[in-house]
């Protein structure tokens, strides 16, 4: 096998574990899309403050990595619900843009607070793990490891919006809010439960990152965008197209990388992303009506 | 059963309910007729608490309705099968009759409701596994009776249960009423259809612009001249 066909092979597959990871991320902010209807554009900034939570319960505190992890996802869940109840629930019925700028609000809050809290300087955890070698590909474990949580998380939500009444719950209310009270659901209660997932998606995501990348207030700038613009390649709240969608940008990302230079992979991505919205504006699956 | 004393209700300030008494008696089968826009919807959206009554008072087995939350209402045995049908499209109708047995008492009972709304509707068993939205019209009316059925519960309140039927499904979910006063339900129907539902009902409360007008036993009413001339096309 020539040698150019190795690192291609080990491009794509790396694009693929970008992929999962991005998956995730876009997972979270579907949900809280597609059943509250309010886009939490400081989703990333969540992810931030879970990524300090991880980093300090681990370094400072001496926890055992996987408790920092639980601690993260946990702080995340809250903070999501906090999110919800003291800023979008009294917004909830005025005009999209409102919404749109209140989270919006939160970002610059949350990147501001997270500035004066801990400074600017890039924060590492510390912990390299090795890379797994497949003849002369290598893969990071870290990469492995995050894509391999991400499908399980994946997993275990699929399921649990299939088969469960909560789950059924959360898939019908925006199908038909107005008579979910006649099935003995508050509408209210959904969208705390909801919160506490998108933000445990979040958090989940944090935890994951934290693994690959340093932490610093504005990390949620790297991520932050991309998640929203995966979600809307694949249709806001279309958590099946936002999944394909993430592994599109993700090789788009990591073969741009290989071919030219990474900042390209991304330039790649956004242009394709601009396309679409030309071709799709409804999302990748999205039915022509 | 239930029982209405003197209900006012209204969308802002827009009046559709004044004064309105009425009364179900446990295993009865009653209706209320009356025009489009006589508040007959109104009337079980109120009932249910979809929207709260500005004076009056709501019964239900002797305890007061009004001070309860909208969600709480299926609780108290009372399951309200709404205008239009309002299934979950992209549901299944196997989930669309999951969230009709969401509240905690009528998990426990799932299979065994499952079974009983399956025998009252073999069609839906059929289709258990397709999306409600892609269901024709009286199938759909009927996965929306199931889902109602799917809490146990003691009053089922049907709106409409045959606006944008074929006659001969028509014709069906009338005689679905009928059987289901038969095993023990009791039902309060809202209908434009006053002829073929008063075939089915034991007693009827005539509906207009808001008030009761006319109140009795179906028979009395379907034989009433002012019924026949009105509502019955004779």
């Amino acid at each position: 096998m020539p040698i150019f066909d190795i690192y291609l092979l080990e491009t794509v597959l790396n694009g693929l574990l970008f992929g999962g990871v991005l998956a995730l991320l876009a997972l979270g902010l579907n949900l809280v899309f597609g059943v509250i209807d309010v886009v939490w554009i400081c989703y990333a900034e969540l992810m931030m403050v879970g990524m300090y939570t991880v980093y300090f319960m681990y370094t400072v505190y001496k926890l055992p990595l996987v408790v920092a992890f639980a601690i993260g996802i946990l702080v995340v869940a809250v903070l999501g619900v906090l999110l919800h109840v003291l800023v979008i629930r009294p917004v909830l019925n005025s005009e999209p843009i409102n919404q749109l700028l209140v989270t919006g609000g939160v970002l610059f809050f949350l990147q501001a607070a997270a500035t004066l809290a801990f400074g600017v300087q890039f924060r590492n955890l510390g912990v390299s793990l090795p890379s797994l070698q497949l003849g002369e590909i290598y893969l990071p474990y870290s990469r492995i490891f995050a894509a391999l949580t991400a499908f399980v998380a994946m997993t275990l939500l699929y399921f649990f919006l299939k088969k469960t009444y909560l789950g059924t719950a959360i898939r019908a209310i925006s199908q038909d809010r107005a008579i979910m009270p006649l099935m003995g659901v508050s509408p209210a209660r959904i969208y705390m439960v909801t919160s506490a997932i998108g933000g445990g998606l979040a958090g989940l995501g944090a935890c994951l990152l934290v693994l690959q990348y340093d932490v610093h207030p504005a990390i949620g700038l790297s991520f932050g965008p991309i998640t929203f613009l995966i979600c809307v390649l694949g249709g806001l709240g279309n958590m099946v197209g936002g999944f394909v969608a993430a592994f599109i940008f993700a090789q788009l990302i990591s073969l741009g990388g290989f071919f030219f230079h990474i900042e390209w992979g991304y330039v790649m991505a956004f242009l394709f992303f601009i396309v679409m919205m030309f071709i799709r504006p409804q999302g990748l699956l999205a039915k022509k009506s | 059963m239930l029982e209405l004393r003197d209900v006012s209700a209204g969308y802002g300030t827009f009046q559709a309910l004044f004064g309105v008494s009425l009364k179900v008696d446990a295993g009865e089968a009653v209706a209320v007729i009356g025009p489009n826009g006589a508040g007959k919807t109104t009337l079980l959206r109120v009932i249910s608490k979809l929207i709260d009554t500005t004076s009056g008072e709501i019964l239900m087995e002797g305890g007061r309705v009004n001070d309860i939350e909208p969600h709480r209402v299926i609780d108290l045995g009372i399951a309200h099968v709404p205008e239009n049908r309002r299934l979950f499209p992209r549901l299944t109708v196997e989930e669309n009759l999951r969230m009709g047995a969401f509240v905690a008492s009528a998990r426990a009972h799932f299979a065994a409701r499952l079974q009983h709304v399956y025998e009252l509707f073999p069609r839906l068993e059929e289709r258990r596994e397709q999306l409600a939205g892609t269901l024709s019209g009286g199938e759909q009316q009927m996965c929306a009776i199931a889902r109602g059925l799917m809490s146990k519960p003691r009053l089922l309140l049907l709106d409409e249960p045959s606006a944008g039927l074929a006659p001969v499904i028509v014709q069906r979910i009338f005689e679905l009423v009928h059987r289901l006063r038969a095993e023990g339900y009791t039902v309060l129907i809202v209908e434009q259809n006053v002829q073929q539902v008063l075939k089915v009902v034991d007693r009827a409360y005539l509906l207009e612009v808001g008030r009761i007008k006319a109140s009795g036993r179906a028979a009395d009413l379907a034989a009433s001249d002012d019924i026949r001339r009105a509502y019955v096309g004779i």
